[in-house]
């Protein structure tokens, strides 16, 4: 069984055209770096403000707790039956599974970025307000660089998920590598559907890898976990 | 309300099934934490007194939890020889999932009792057992309930993925509302993953409560 999988990768035609691996691994990494980059974008400013302020903390573990519980399979299809209709007919799927994917990168990134901008120790906060720094100045030019490793490993945490998440994606017949799944057990075809397992396990940890090293890099001599309290990332649903 | 009458049209046609997927769901996410713990805690307890082991033991798990669940529910046939649609790979999976979180939870747990508590217990006469068990385990209780809150609640969130491959449970509801194109079916299906999450996470919090009675009221993070 193991040698027809080896076999189904191996095979070059598997690799070309558009419905090849590597197509599919573009789409694949196509949609989940979208999904954490449009999270990133919604949740850095946030966890910033809140860890800066004070403000807001609630947010942080409240979305982080509920998301846990939420099927993501199920809101992903409520999402399609119910906003597709709305859209034009090349986003009928592509909307709500990107709000879908968003959703799970929001809660790592906003977890890190708050944590690491509330930790930063109050000694170089008074230092950089007894230097005369605004609020403002403060948050984006002390407590930010001084967060980064954090905030790198919620971008982590979210890559992640997403990716993991964006192979249920192609049960709404979009692509990624999914869609070896989803084809394959409609085909009865397991070696395809192992396969493209494979690629996505294999894909996940490449990615967790390089971003340990990007962890590691902005992190001089600075243990790589996060602050008690913080909970380990949660299984990569998908 | 629409919504409300097709989700009490849709039990009353398909109550029973429905019944025995949300049966199917609460034990294809309890089994396997209840499994993961007990194999969790000689790991996670060789990863605490064997030094040198806690890096290897740690990174292997952080590798096991980087697979997608949905890749793991697929490959495990293969390797288990089972069909595709039996529940034993979503346990296995489930189970290796749990095992590679409590590890780390069991091994910072028992680091986490205070050596002044250790030292008592030997001056006691208390043995290497009789320690871990009466003393040390307990003491690490509320930082391992707390890491089997994580692993239950996001078991109920993997379970029905698996609707994808087939295997009987909750998630069996999104699959049957886009077929049908009806959001009664979805709408039912995430409200209970989301109380069966509820109520998992409660039980845990009470069954801390009863076995660790010297810890105050409400103390539970």
């Amino acid at each position: 069984m193991i040698g027809s999988v080896g076999a189904w990768l191996s095979d070059p035609a598997n690799w070309q055209g558009p419905e090849g691996i590597v197509a599919r691994l573009n789409e694949h990494l196509a949609y989940s770096l979208l999904a954490v980059l449009i999270a990133g974008l919604i949740a850095f400013p946030l966890g910033v403000f809140i860890g800066h302020t004070g403000k807001g903390t609630f947010i942080v573990a409240g979305t982080a707790n509920a998301l846990r519980a939420l099927p993501t399979l199920g809101l992903l299809i409520l999402l399609v039956l119910t906003i597709a209709n709305a859209m034009p007919a090349a986003l009928t799927y592509r909307v709500p599974a990107m709000i879908v994917l968003v959703l799970l990168g929001i809660p790592p990134i906003l977890s890190g970025t708050y944590a690491g901008v509330a930790n930063v120790d109050p000694a170089v906060r008074d230092a950089a307000y007894g230097m005369g720094m605004t609020s403002g100045v403060v948050a984006w030019r002390v407590e930010v660089p001084v967060a980064v490793p954090l905030i790198i490993g919620g971008v982590r945490s979210a890559l992640l998920q997403v990716i993991a998440t964006t192979t249920v994606i192609a049960y709404v017949s979009l692509g990624g590598f999914g869609r070896y799944v989803i084809d394959g057990l409609k085909q009865q075809d397991y070696p395809q559907m192992a396969g493209g397992s494979v690629l996505v396990a294999v894909l996940a940890i490449v990615v967790d890898v390089l971003m340990a090293g990007v962890q590691r890099l902005t992190s001089p001599g600075r243990p790589l976990r996060a602050p008690r309290g913080q909970l380990r990332r949660q299984p990569a649903s998908g | 309300m629409s919504l409300w009458n097709g989700i009490v049209d849709y039990l009353q046609l398909y109550g029973d099934k429905t019944l025995s997927q949300a049966g199917w769901h609460a034990l294809l996410s309890a089994v396997p934490v209840i499994l993961g713990l007990v194999i969790a805690i000689p790991i996670g307890w060789v990863a605490f007194r064997v030094r040198w082991t806690y890096p290897p033991l740690i990174s292997l798990s952080g590798v096991l939890y980087t697979i997608p669940s949905l890749a793991l529910f697929v490959l495990l046939p293969g390797i288990l020889h089972t069909q595709i649609l039996d529940p034993i790979n979503v346990f296995v999976a489930l189970t290796a999932y749990t095992v590679a979180l409590l590890v780390r939870v069991v091994a910072d747990g028992l680091a986490s009792v205070p050596d002044e508590v250790r030292q008592s217990a030997l001056a006691m006469g208390f043995n290497g057992w009789q320690r871990f068990f009466k003393v040390e385990l307990p003491v690490a209780l509320p930082v391992i309930a707390a890491g089997l809150r994580v692993a239950v609640v996001s078991n109920v969130s993997l379970v029905s993925v698996a609707a994808l491959i087939g295997v009987p449970q909750l998630g069996q509801l999104f699959t049957t509302g886009f077929q049908l194109d009806s959001t009664a079916p979805i709408v039912l299906g995430i409200v209970a993953c989301v109380v069966m999450a509820l109520c998992f996470d409660a039980i845990i919090l009470l069954l801390l409560r009863v076995v660790t009675p010297w810890r105050s009221a409400g103390a539970s993070r």
